[in-house]
C-alpha cells in the first residue's frame, strides 16, 4: 500500500487506459472531485461515482468494474472468516454455498467466494515468487455447478409447487452459480494482485471489452456476446451510412423550390431549399471463408451485413471451404439461429468436398464460373478470409475477374497485418490485386463497414 | 457551481422515491454528483428503462421548471437555440418608415424579436431549471457542436446581442439510445450514466409502486418471468416499461397467478417481434399446453 488517494486514482486511470478506456486528465480531475463530494466511506458510492466520471460508454462497464475491484479492493489479505480458528472442510463449504445459492443471498455468496479462493485457490507458496491464487483451480475443486440439483430441491422444499414459475427455477439458479463464478474470479484476481503486483494482474487478467476481442481467439462465450451486439451495432452503422448519404447531397440549391418558398417571406429567400437526389441503393456480395477458426469472424460479418439489409437493395452471400456455394437463404433473419448458423451452413450447403481445408484457388474459380453474374457495376464485393491457401494456387486471375466487374472489391482479413504472407498465407499477393484491410475486432469491423461500404 | 437540489445520495434516493421514481445506487449517486459538480448528465440505456422519467422526476422533486428539447434528424440551431422573428422584424421595419437605417437596425435585433428555443430558455432562466435534451443521438453532428458551448460553460453566443451566460446553471440531462456514437468532446463534458435493466428486487418494488393493487406473489412471478426472458437471446429485450404494462394487463385480465394460458395470450404485451414470441414460447415451454388443447 503505497501512496494516498491521488496516487491510487492516477494508477487506476492508467490501468483503465491500458484496457482501452480513454480517460484523460479532465476525467481524472472529475473523478477526484467526485470522490471529494462523496467521501470514501461507502465503497458502492465510490464505485458509482468513479464510473460516472471515468466511463464514457455502455460497453466499458465490465472492464471498469474488474479494474475497480483490483485498485479499490473490498479488503486486504485473507477474508475475515478464513482467519477464524477452526478450518472448514470442502463439504461444509459446499453445504453453505448451496444454502446461499438457494436464498440468492449476494452478501453471503461474495463472502463464500473469498473463503473458497483462500481455501482452494492457492498454489505454490503464498508469498513466494511462483505462488498465487487461481480462480480456475478454485472452481475446479469446488465444482459449484454440481450443486444445482441440490439447490433446486432446497428451493422447492420437497415437491414442486405446481406454479408457472417453477420452470424458471433451474435457470435462475444457474445464473446465480454463474454470478458466483464471477465473484470467485474477482476475488482470485484481488489475491493474485497482492502477491504479484496490481499492474501485472490488471494487464493480463482483465477481460477486454467485447468489441476489442480478437475474432480469431474469441472463446465461445465471447462470440455469443459479440452476437448480442449485432443489433445495436447494425443500428449504429445504419445511422452512419444514412448520415454519409445525406452529406453527399448537401449544398445544391433547388432554385425553383427556393423561389416558391421565398414568397412567404416577401420574396426574400430566407430559407433556401436543397435538391434531393434519390439514392440508388448499392448491392453487396459477400464471399466468406468458413473454414475452422475464421468461421467465427465470417459468421459475425454475415449476420451484421444481413442486419444492415435495409441499407442495400440486394445482398447475396456465398461461402466456401474447398468448394463454393450460395448461402443467402440460410442467412435471412427470422429463420436464422445465429448460434448454429455455421454448423447449418456446413451441413446444408455444398462447401466441403474433400478434407475441409480451405482451397481459395478452387473456390474462387467455382465462384467465377457459376455466379459471376451476381457481380455487376453496382456491386460491392467483400471477401472475408485469412487468405491461407494451404499451399494451393491463389488463383489471382479469378480475383481480377471479379474486380473487373464489380464497383469495389475489399478483402477483410482477420489476421494481424504482421502475419500476412507468413506460412501458407497469400495475403500480400491478393492485397496487390484488391484492397485488403486488417479486421481483427468488432471495433475495426465497425469502422471499416462505415468507411468502405458505398452509399 | 452546482444546482444544489440535494444534500446527500440518500436524500436523492428518498426524494426521487417520493416522486415515484425508484433509483438504484448508480442512478442516485450520479444524479447527486451531477447536482454537486454542476455537470450535465449523459444517460444511456435500452429503451424504456426510465431515462426521460429520471429528468422529469428530478424536475418534480426540486420544484424546477422542465425545459425539454426533443432531438430529431435535421434539428438545427433555429429549433434548438434561438431564432429571429423575421415576420415581426419585417412588420417593425414597415411600421417605422421614417426611421434612419441606424435606428431600425439596432431596434430589430433586440430581445423583443428573439424567439427563445429550449436551450436559450434554459440558460437565461432565473428560476431553477431542469434541461432535458432527449434522444441526443437522433440529432446531427452539427447540433452537438452547438451543445458544447451550452453544456460546457452554460452560455450562448448570439452574434447580434453578445454572450448570454446563465445566472443559474440548469440541471442538464441528455438521453441517448446509442444509435449513433456521440462525439468524444460531448461525452467529456458530461457525467456518464448507463441505466441498465434493474435487478429483480428493485424491479419488484417498481412494479408494486406503479401498479398498485397487484398481488405480491403475482408481481414476483412477473418479475421472474421477465428476468428469464432477458436471459434469452431475443431481438428486443423487454424493458421496465414492458414489465409494468404486462403487470397492468394481468391485473386488468383478473389473473391471480400466472399459468401457461395467460402467459401465452398476453406475451404480445411484453415482446414486440413475432420470432421473439416464438422463441420465448419455446424457452418458457408454453407449447405443452398448445399440444393439450
Amino acid at each position: 500500500m503505497t501512496g494516498g488517494v491521488p496516487e491510487r486514482l492516477a494508477a487506476f486511470v492508467k490501468a483503465l487506459r491500458a484496457q482501452g478506456i480513454p480517460a484523460g486528465p479532465a476525467e481524472t480531475v472529475d473523478a477526484a472531485a467526485a470522490l471529494e463530494v462523496l467521501g470514501l466511506d461507502d465503497r458502492a458510492l465510490v464505485r458509482e461515482g468513479l464510473a460516472a466520471a471515468l466511463v464514457r460508454r455502455g460497453g466499458q462497464r465490465a472492464v471498469f468494474d474488474a479494474a475497480f475491484d483490483l485498485y479499490f479492493p473490498a479488503g486486504i489479505g485473507a477474508p475475515e472468516r478464513a482467519r477464524e480458528d477452526q478450518p472448514m472442510t470442502l463439504e461444509e463449504l459446499r453445504e453453505e454455498l448451496a444454502a446461499a445459492l438457494a436464498d440468492g443471498d449476494r452478501q453471503a455468496l461474495s463472502q463464500l467466494a473469498g473463503l473458497a479462493v483462500d481455501m482452494l485457490g492457492q498454489y505454490g507458496s503464498a508469498s513466494g515468487p511462483g505462488g498465487g491464487f487461481s480462480a480456475h483451480q478454485t472452481l475446479e475443486r469446488l465444482q459449484p455447478q454440481t450443486l444445482i440439483a441440490r439447490v433446486l430441491a432446497a428451493v422447492r422444499g420437497g415437491g414442486a409447487r405446481g406454479e408457472f414459475t417453477d420452470r424458471l427455477d433451474r435457470d435462475e439458479i444457474r445464473r446465480r452459480v454463474e454470478g458466483f463464478r464471477g465473484q470467485v474470479r474477482t476475488e482470485a484476481r484481488r489475491r493474485a494482485a497482492e502477491v504479484r503486483g496490481r499492474e501485472r494482474v490488471a494487464k493480463h487478467a482483465i477481460a477486454p471489452a467485447a468489441d476489442r476481442v480478437d475474432f480469431l481467439i474469441a472463446s465461445r462465450n465471447q462470440l455469443a456476446e459479440l452476437r448480442r451486439t449485432i443489433q445495436p451495432l447494425s443500428r449504429k452503422l445504419a445511422t452512419r451510412l444514412a448520415a454519409r448519404r445525406r452529406r453527399r447531397t448537401r449544398g445544391q440549391v433547388d432554385l425553383r423550390r427556393t423561389l416558391r418558398r421565398s414568397l412567404s417571406t416577401g420574396g426574400v429567400p430566407l430559407r433556401p431549399a436543397y435538391r434531393h437526389r434519390r439514392p440508388g441503393r448499392p448491392e453487396i456480395v459477400l464471399l466468406c471463408d468458413l473454414s475452422g477458426s475464421v468461421a467465427g469472424f465470417a459468421n459475425f460479418t454475415m449476420l451484421l451485413v444481413q442486419a444492415l439489409r435495409d441499407q442495400f437493395s440486394k445482398i447475396r452471400v456465398f461461402a466456401f471451404v474447398d468448394s463454393a456455394d450460395e448461402v443467402t437463404h440460410l442467412v435471412t433473419t427470422g429463420a436464422a439461429d445465429p448460434e448454429h448458423l455455421g454448423a447449418r451452413m456446413l451441413s446444408e450447403a455444398a462447401l466441403v468436398r474433400w478434407d475441409g481445408h480451405s482451397d481459395y484457388g478452387g473456390s474462387l474459380r467455382q465462384f467465377t464460373e457459376n455466379w459471376l453474374d451476381a457481380v455487376g457495376p453496382r456491386t460491392s464485393v467483400l471477401i472475408l478470409g485469412d487468405a491461407r491457401t494451404n499451399g494451393g494456387d491463389p488463383n489471382l486471375d479469378a480475383v481480377r475477374a471479379i474486380k473487373a466487374r464489380a464497383r469495389h472489391v475489399y478483402w477483410l482479413n482477420p489476421e494481424r497485418r504482421s502475419l500476412w504472407s507468413t506460412g501458407d498465407s497469400a495475403a500480400l499477393e491478393y492485397a496487390d490485386v484488391v484492397e485488403m484491410h486488417e479486421c481483427r475486432t468488432v471495433h475495426q469491423l465497425g469502422t471499416l463497414v462505415t468507411r468502405l461500404l458505398p452509399v | 457551481m452546482g444546482t444544489g437540489f440535494f444534500t446527500s445520495v440518500d436524500d436523492v434516493s428518498a426524494k426521487l422515491a417520493g416522486a415515484g421514481y425508484l433509483a438504484s445506487t448508480a442512478v442516485a449517486t450520479t444524479v447527486f454528483l451531477a447536482d454537486r459538480l454542476g455537470k450535465p448528465l449523459l444517460v444511456e440505456g435500452p429503451a424504456g428503462v426510465g431515462k426521460t422519467e429520471l429528468a422529469k422526476a428530478v424536475a418534480q422533486v426540486s420544484g424546477s421548471r422542465l425545459v425539454r428539447l426533443q432531438c430529431y434528424e435535421g434539428i438545427d440551431e433555429a429549433r434548438a437555440l434561438y431564432e429571429w422573428n423575421h415576420a415581426k422584424q419585417l412588420l417593425r421595419i414597415t411600421a417605422g418608415r421614417d426611421e434612419t437605417w441606424e435606428q431600425a437596425r439596432t431596434d430589430i435585433f433586440g430581445e423583443e424579436f428573439l424567439l427563445r428555443r429550449p436551450l436559450l430558455t434554459a440558460i437565461s432562466s432565473d428560476e431553477p431549471t431542469v434541461l432535458l435534451i432527449d434522444e441526443t443521438d437522433k440529432a446531427d453532428m452539427e447540433v452537438e457542436g452547438l451543445l458544447l458551448e451550452v453544456l460546457g460553460d452554460f452560455q450562448v453566443t448570439v452574434p447580434e446581442l453578445g454572450t448570454i451566460t446563465a445566472t443559474r446553471a440548469p440541471f442538464a440531462v441528455l438521453t441517448s439510445n446509442a444509435t449513433r456514437e456521440l462525439s468524444e468532446a460531448l461525452r467529456r463534458r458530461c457525467l456518464f450514466l448507463h441505466i441498465d435493466f434493474p435487478d429483480e428486487d428493485l424491479e419488484r418494488e417498481i412494479v408494486r409502486l406503479k401498479v398498485p393493487g397487484i398481488d405480491a406473489a403475482l408481481a414476483d412471478s412477473v418479475v421472474r418471468v421477465i428476468a428469464a426472458l432477458r436471459a434469452m437471446d431475443l431481438r428486443k429485450l423487454p424493458s421496465v416499461a414492458e414489465t409494468i404494462d404486462w403487470a397492468r394487463t394481468l391485473l386488468a385480465l383478473g389473473a391471480a397467478t400466472l399459468d401457461e394460458r395467460v402467459v401465452r395470450e398476453s406475451l404480445g404485451v411484453v415482446l414486440k417481434h413475432q420470432d421473439d414470441i416464438a422463441k420465448a414460447g419455446a424457452g418458457l415451454q408454453l407449447e405443452q399446453v398448445l399440444d393439450a388443447s
